[in-house]
């Protein structure tokens, strides 16, 4: 199997790199390409870059942005965030960006995941899915980069995952919202419920807060990668120190 | 001067701006005369194989390549397109190594495509390719048919099977990762390559 990716995750807002915790009062923690050097250089597999105004906000947004990220980065990258049309993805995707991930706009309208692995292939095109466990149910969310409309789609996580791969997605990122921005660990439970039917590379996100999250949420579910964002930001876990980690723990890592 | 063959890729950009990291001066073109006319050539590719088959005949650029005496590498999709044939939509590539592409066979606990750092394997110490690069390093796959193992295979890696992941003969060379999203060990097999007399 290749090796399990560390993937740091930069909440973009009008050019810059912002994070909230459980999605609001979002703060600037810096430039994008500071930080995507940054990750670069600390041994990052892969970057997602997610554009959390451009989700919300109905209006053409600036991407060239992604080229300037584009230059510096010498590892894959996605970007995510008011995708809704071949035509935005196929920009983004000429300006440099590896993968595009689509998140409400596939909600939306589901036939846009069809459209997208049609055009440019299952590999560059990544579902983001927000579920919350609300007690009886895993339900996938919307718009959750918006505290105004973020709302829950009445849908089932574990029905959305099928539907998502059906149509062609390459990858599944899932957020489990419960514990995102907590950093009390990855939500294992929905994780593995995701993990059982789903047929794709999953990618773990929400949660981390200590380097043992990331060996729990390897070891106890059979995810590809495991994605955050503060505790990388601030420092507190530095991927180097990360990645020995988890190599210690036998866990197949790119050193 | 280096040119990157433009067949319509999605990653015709970052493969320019690794050049630009090396310093390296390049054009992108989809001009034949232009193409024969290089120092180099490098033929990038994401997307399907008679995709980007039928865009060499579109633009007239298979006699170009066919008849390239300049160090050539394929990168991904283009190092399938060396080959005589591809499985996928039954393509029609350059021939210039011989043999087939095929899917990739990938058993039940794995997912198709292969995308990821995967170990690269090297098979061979003479390699121009991949002179100064560790037996072993990681690089970035993403791909879904692949290459034989034959006597122009320097590095092979495994997802489901073992295929051929690095190639060169005389003039001809191949990456099935993406050197270009390959971190330091990618950048240094570019540089190999631009290193090859011409």
């Amino acid at each position: 199997m290749p090796a399990r990716r560390i993937i740091p995750c930069l909440d973009v807002r009008d050019g810059v790199v912002v994070k909230g915790v459980k999605f609001r009062n979002h703060r600037v923690v810096g430039d994008i390409v500071e930080l995507a050097e940054r990750y670069r250089d600390e041994g990052a597999d892969e970057i997602v870059l997610y554009d959390i105004t451009a989700s919300t906000e109905d209006r053409g947004v600036d991407v060239s942005w992604i080229s300037r990220v584009a230059r510096v980065l010498d590892i894959p990258f996605a970007v995510a965030g008011g995708i809704r049309s071949v035509e935005q993805a196929a920009r983004r995707l000429e300006f440099g960006a590896d993968k595009i991930s689509i998140n409400s706009p596939a909600l939306e309208r589901p036939g846009l995941i069809d459209e997208l692995a049609a055009r440019f292939g299952s590999q560059c095109i990544v579902v983001g899915i927000d579920s919350r466990n609300d007690g009886a149910d895993f339900v996938t969310h919307q718009y959750t980069g918006n505290p105004d409309k973020s709302r829950s789609t009445g849908r089932s996580m574990i029905e959305w995952v099928r539907e998502v791969q059906d149509r062609g997605a390459g990858e599944i990122v899932l957020n489990c919202m419960n514990s995102d921005g907590v950093r009390e660990g990855y939500d294992i439970e929905q994780l593995a419920a995701a993990r059982e039917v789903c047929t794709l590379p999953l990618i773990a996100s929400g949660g981390a807060g200590a380097k043992e999250h990331f060996a729990d949420v390897f070891e106890k579910v059979d995810v590809s990668g495991a994605l955050a964002a503060s505790i990388f930001h601030s420092g507190e876990i530095p991927i180097p120190d990360l990645k020995r980690y988890l190599d210690q723990c036998k866990i197949e890592i790119r050193l | 001067m280096t040119v990157i063959v433009d067949l319509g890729c999605a990653n015709l950009a970052s493969v320019g701006y690794a050049l630009e990291r090396l310093g390296v001066p390049f054009k992108i073109s989809r001009d034949a005369s232009e193409i024969s006319a290089a120092d180099r050539i490098i033929l990038p590719g994401v997307g399907s194989a008679s995709f980007s088959a039928r865009q060499l005949d579109s633009r007239e650029l298979r006699a170009v390549l066919v008849k390239a005496t300049q160090p050539i590498l394929g990168v991904c999709l283009g190092m399938q397109l060396l080959y005589e044939t591809s499985e996928e939509g039954d393509a029609i590539c350059l021939g210039l190594l011989s043999g087939m592409v095929t899917r990739l066979e990938v058993s039940a606990v794995e997912t198709w495509p292969h995308m990821g750092w995967s170990r690269l394997r090297q098979t061979r110490n003479d390699s121009r390719l991949l002179s100064g690069i560790d037996d072993g390093a990681y690089a970035y796959f993403v791909h879904g048919f692949c290459c034989p193992i034959d006597d122009a295979t320097v590095g092979e890696a495994e997802y489901g099977a073992r295929f051929a992941a690095a190639v060169e003969k005389d003039n001809v060379f191949g990456c099935q990762f993406h050197p270009e999203r390959s971190s330091a060990m990618g950048a240094k097999i570019l540089k190999n390559f631009l290193e090859v007399p011409c």
